[in-house]
């Protein structure tokens, strides 16, 4: 069902656990829907210094968090706000339809943390980022439900 | 890791050796089609009538009172479109249905195409054990009742329903009493005379028969409409060349179970009793399902911060085959509909496990569960940003 290396990423996550000294945290998700997605980050001179993840959910949630952050290291925040999905599954070689939503949660997880940290510099994330769509609302996720 | 430990006995279980000798001879040297004239095809015949005996013995019926089907879903189509679409129940204006929230989806997802056609159905609520209430049983009754189709055990947590009351009081109101024992079979004494049961589905696979043969229990003067017409076979109940392996299979396997049933289910209660024991002792776990009341081999559990699947596929990577309810499992926004009908918060049916164990599960295996599952809880715990102490 997984691609190997979905289940690489699954099986040794990278950049698992809180982030101490962390300077973004950003969560989506819910416990209805059934994943939670938090990225920590370390950004210095806008540059993501370090970043990690702790997730609940599925094997497909992991590996989706464990990629974007690896997506993410080293890059200058402007880049990694363009990350998207798309990328996160082509990156892991694919994903199955039905679990094509995790990935959206990763993207959304790090445009979440990136919102914490333009509002500690006081700058409006949404004029960059746009709205996060992941509030909660599962119809985005789950438009068939 | 070359090991296997099978601990999904519910979702299917191993043919037994006797079963698997039973069935051989009749793939390349008797093959003659039942219908057929000459001897070759008479003892094809023989050996399907031979199959209804253990069967029948098995919940106390008559051998003519057992018909076969190709699965237990199919058992439970032809009750519930069959009963329906019945001269007996037309006559009567009956158009009703009463069943539960927690059946298998053989049975829910039938019911639902009925609605569809402008039949009612009502689904009685379960408590949080996951049995139903008589008195909602007996209060959900009318005049237009058809059917009562209650499951006798659940498939995913275990529970299991009492099945005496619920006949007592289908023969007081004079509507018939289906009940799925798919799961059920040869894990508990069921006798369709004592507990006035008029329907029963039932499946090879779970007692360690083939897949692809099921059977129906039709009580003598209750006619289901067929829903596989055709040639006739099974006495016009049942259309198409039978499948007399499988047919041969499912009588040995229910043998094996008249002979052996009692002490097979002390084995793996005894078991199940040490996995729940090991198990609980992982904090934040508790035991879904009826605490006593339950099939012998069925533990089914839920773990708090974690989610069904990634245990499943980190247990797999063990050589551990269990199975979860959660949504990601099945593709849904919803974990499974029994463990929200009995009540687990969405977070706790997010992290449901279902063990189910055999005649041939080990005390070595059930205690590598023990250690495997409370390493992979403990290693998603640690990963999850829901988890506090």
């Amino acid at each position: 069902m997984y691609s190997e290396k979905v289940m690489d990423h699954f099986t040794n996550p990278r950049n698992v656990g809180a982030l101490e000294g962390a300077n973004a945290i950003g969560e989506v998700g819910n416990l209805k829907c059934g994943d939670i997605m938090k990225i920590f980050m370390k950004i210095e001179n806008d540059i993501i210094v370090d970043v990690s993840f702790q997730t609940f959910g599925c094997g497909a949630a992991v590996a989706t968090s464990s990629m974007a952050t690896e997506l993410i290291k080293g890059k200058h925040i402007d880049e990694a706000a363009q990350l998207t999905n798309k990328a996160v599954v082509e990156a892991l070689d694919g994903l199955p339809a039905v679990k094509v939503h995790c990935s959206v949660l990763a993207e959304q997880a790090v445009k979440a943390a990136l919102a914490s940290y333009y509002e500690s510099k006081g700058i409006d994330p949404v004029s960059i980022l746009g709205e996060l769509s992941c509030d909660g609302d599962c119809d985005h996720c789950h438009p068939q439900e | 890791m070359n090991k296997l430990v099978y601990a999904d006995n519910a979702a299917t279980t191993k043919v037994s050796e006797s079963v698997l000798n039973a069935m051989l001879p009749y793939f390349s040297e008797s093959y003659g089609n039942a219908s057929s004239l000459y001897t070759h095809g008479q003892n094809s015949k023989k050996a399907i009538n031979a199959a209804r005996e253990p069967i029948a013995k098995l919940i106390n019926a008559d051998p003519t009172e057992i018909f076969f089907t190709g699965s237990g879903t199919e058992s439970d189509n032809m009750v519930i479109r069959g009963v329906l679409n019945s001269v007996a129940a037309k006559n009567k204006g009956r158009n009703h249905i009463i069943t539960t929230k927690i059946e298998h989806p053989a049975i829910l997802r039938t019911c639902e195409v009925m609605q569809k056609q402008g039949y009612e159905v009502t689904y009685l609520n379960v408590d949080h054990n996951g049995v139903i209430s008589l008195e909602e049983l007996e209060n959900a009754i009318t005049e237009k009742t058809a059917l009562i189709s209650v499951m006798a055990a659940n498939n995913e947590i275990g529970s299991i329903q009492p099945l005496k009351e619920i006949g007592e009081i289908a023969k007081k109101h004079n509507v018939l009493f289906h009940t799925d024992a798919v799961q059920a079979l040869g894990h508990m004494h069921i006798d369709v005379q004592e507990m006035n049961i008029s329907l029963m589905s039932l499946s090879a696979h779970k007692i360690h028969g083939p897949k692809g043969v099921g059977a129906i229990y039709i009580k003598k003067n209750v006619f289901p409409d067929p829903i596989i017409t055709g040639g006739g076979q099974e006495r016009n109940r049942r259309s198409g060349t039978e499948n007399v392996p499988g047919i041969v299979g499912f009588g040995q396997a229910a043998q094996d179970m008249i002979d052996h049933m009692d002490e097979d289910n002390a084995h793996t209660a005894k078991l199940s009793k040490r996995l729940m024991e090991g198990l609980l002792k992982i904090k934040k776990s508790v035991l879904t399902g009826h605490p006593t009341n339950r099939l012998p081999g069925t533990c089914s559990f839920a773990f708090e911060a974690i989610e069904g699947e990634s245990m499943i596929l980190l247990l797999s990577m063990k050589g551990i085959c269990a199975s979860t309810g959660s949504a990601c499992s099945t593709g849904s926004l919803d974990p499974s509909h029994v463990l929200m009908a009995i009540g687990l918060t969405h977070q706790n049916a997010h992290g449901s496990l279902r063990l189910s164990i055999s005649k041939y599960t080990t005390e070595e295996e059930i205690d590598y569960i023990i250690e495997s599952v409370t390493e992979v809880v403990a290693r998603l715990r640690a990963m999850s940003p829901v988890w506090h102490e």
